[in-house]
């Protein structure tokens, strides 16, 4: 049975949508697939996910699956691909998946490969294409044997429609006592925001170091994301400045997002950060210095002083 | 404790012209991510926590030199596994687990990814194989329980998040760790006096193959660059009419 087992993420009782574009790549490779979730009072979640034309979603309920520990969720993970025969299991990047999965293929003794965003059918055996050395070039990779873990990237593929007729939610029975017990959940910062999730988001407002400080980063990228309805997002520089949380950085070691709108506030395009935003239908780039590399690929640039700037571009959508 | 430190050589990110530029030879560095974690092994043994430092790398003799440099950042001493082979995280972290096993450090502290692949699998898979526990993109560590446990500080995408690991266990690095120190002169006349052990897959008895191969690499096309706007009038304009995204 050439069955993929796709991995969906979850946070706060609601599936994490970009989690469930891995699903399109299953459907790419053909074969039946079923949907894997694990943690505590999945019930709702479960009930989400029965139209995405899987075979089946695989519940993993239990109390000791109430945080996302790796090791326990890896032994689980890794179990259920065995019983269930999949010879693909598949998530999307997040550090969810990449905490997760690597692990996982290492107790199925399988190899993975990372961040795929296409796969090449060649002579009946199927090769991928991943992003290396920040996005800056392409690797195609072959991989032996019958069985490999795949991480996708969320935004290289459509979301799955959810028009299948109903499947079955099957309980995944495991030994919750002699699961392993060496890592311990403490505490996670939970900041309360009315903005959308970066990953998820229509648009997406970036602000570089000369946005200066807190206040006016989220004075002028808040505002304008606020305007349009969008996600705030920040380079390595301005979150190693304190400017915004570590989890808006986008780029190589941080998030991949592929918005309708990308607006860069104050960012010149280090490598690393245009790795995160290229597959950005209409990237706009606003910058005092009109040799920034980022002017070489936004569809939009305007040259000039983002202080002034910005407060008359919110003023201007908020008028319309 | 003993701290064990794998670390990985790559092309210099910072030297635009080294990607993909394969007639040239490309200056190597250790990778950003690794010498993170060599630095937070250093700031570990100075307060006291650690006696010893192994770092251990799998190459050929080239890369002497960045074992040299992070001898010379600090590495008390250091391990090459001879093997010039393009091995993907599986192998690596296959050969890894042997050279573990026979050291038996405390904990391991290694770059969450190498910045040339980009994979971000080796720590997480040596974790599965040893059975460890794992602590991932880790943006702060403190040993606790006299050096049994470590609580560290995760960077995910929901936020920080804190967990408690039991030792012997895995910790990758992330950015915001710490800022790794220059080599100083001192340091490096140091690092000509210790030794770099040579050991070999036979040696160890661990036989891998690289599971995955990378066939062809290529380029991504290039975004066209667009326009340039002279006014916000314009700009609206434009997303307005021509982009229709507002």
């Amino acid at each position: 049975m050439a069955e993929s087992l796709v991995l969906i993420e979850h946070h706060r009782q609601q599936v994490k949508r970009p989690s469930l574009h891995a699903i399109t790549l299953a459907r790419k490779l053909g074969g039946e697939y079923a949907l894997l979730v694990l943690g505590h009072r999945l019930d709702g979640i479960a009930a989400s996910l029965v139209s995405y034309g899987a075979c089946a979603v695989v519940v993993a309920d239990d109390p000791a699956l109430a945080k996302p520990l790796a090791d326990r969720y890896a032994t689980v993970i890794a179990e259920a691909a065995r019983k269930r025969g999949a010879k693909t299991i598949l998530g999307t990047s997040s550090t969810f998946s990449k905490d997760v999965l690597p692990r996982a293929a290492a107790l199925l003794d399988a190899p993975m490969v990372t961040d795929v965003v296409a796969v090449e059918e060649m002579d009946g055996s199927i090769s991928y294409r991943r992003p290396i050395n920040a996005g800056s070039m392409f690797a195609i990779v072959k991989v032996e044997g019958d069985r490999r873990v795949l991480t996708v990237r969320g935004t290289a593929f459509e979301a799955p429609a959810a028009d299948a007729a109903p499947c079955p939610i099957k309980r995944f029975d495991f030994d919750a006592a002699s699961l392993p017990n060496g890592i311990q959940f403490i505490s996670r910062e939970e900041r309360k925001s009315d903005r959308p999730d970066l990953t998820e988001a229509r648009v997406v407002v970036s602000g570089g170091r000369p946005l200066k400080d807190k206040e006016t980063f989220e004075r002028l990228v808040g505002g304008l994301a606020d305007a349009l309805g969008g996600a705030i997002g920040a380079t390595r520089a301005a979150v190693d400045a304190g400017m915004a949380p570590n989890d808006y950085q986008i780029g190589q070691t941080g998030k991949v997002v592929a918005p309708e709108l990308y607006i860069a506030l104050g960012i010149s395009g280090a490598i690393q950060h245009l790795a995160g935003i290229k597959d950005s239908r209409i990237i706009v780039a606003i910058n005092k210095d009109p040799d920034a590399p980022i002017f070489q690929m936004a569809t939009y640039g305007l040259v000039g002083d983002l202080h002034r700037i910005v407060p008359q571009l919110i003023e201007s959508i908020r008028r319309a | 404790m003993k701290i064990l430190v794998p670390f990985k050589s790559v092309p210099d990110p910072n030297d635009a012209t080294v990607v993909g530029a394969a007639a040239s030879t490309p200056k190597s560095v250790i990778n950003p991510f690794d010498e993170i974690a060599i630095e937070e092994a250093l700031r570990i043994r100075e307060r006291g926590e650690a006696a010893e430092i192994v770092g251990i790398t799998i190459g050929a003799p080239t890369v002497d030199e960045q074992i040299r440099a992070a001898l010379a950042m600090g590495v008390d001493r250091a391990i090459r596994i001879d093997d010039s082979r393009a091995l993907d995280p599986y192998a690596v972290a296959r050969i890894l687990r042997v050279l573990i096993e026979k050291e038996a450090p405390h904990v391991v502290i290694m770059g969450k990814q190498a910045v040339d692949d980009d994979s971000n699998q080796v720590g997480q898979m040596l974790a599965g194989l040893l059975r460890w526990p794992q602590a991932t993109f880790v943006s702060k560590i403190e040993f606790l329980g006299n050096k049994t446990r470590a609580r560290c500080t995760r960077e995910t995408d929901a936020g920080l998040e804190v967990i408690e690991i039991k030792l012997p266990a895995i910790i990758t690095t992330d950015l915001r760790l710490n800022e790794p120190r220059y080599v100083s002169l001192p340091g490096l006349m140091k690092a000509r006096r210790k030794s770099i052990e040579v050991l070999t897959c036979d040696q160890l008895g661990v036989t891998v193959r690289p599971l995955t191969t990378v066939i062809s690499t290529a380029r991504p096309p290039k975004r066209a660059a667009g326009t340039r706007v002279e006014s916000v009038e314009e700009l609206v304009t434009k997303l307005r009419q021509e982009a229709k995204v507002l």
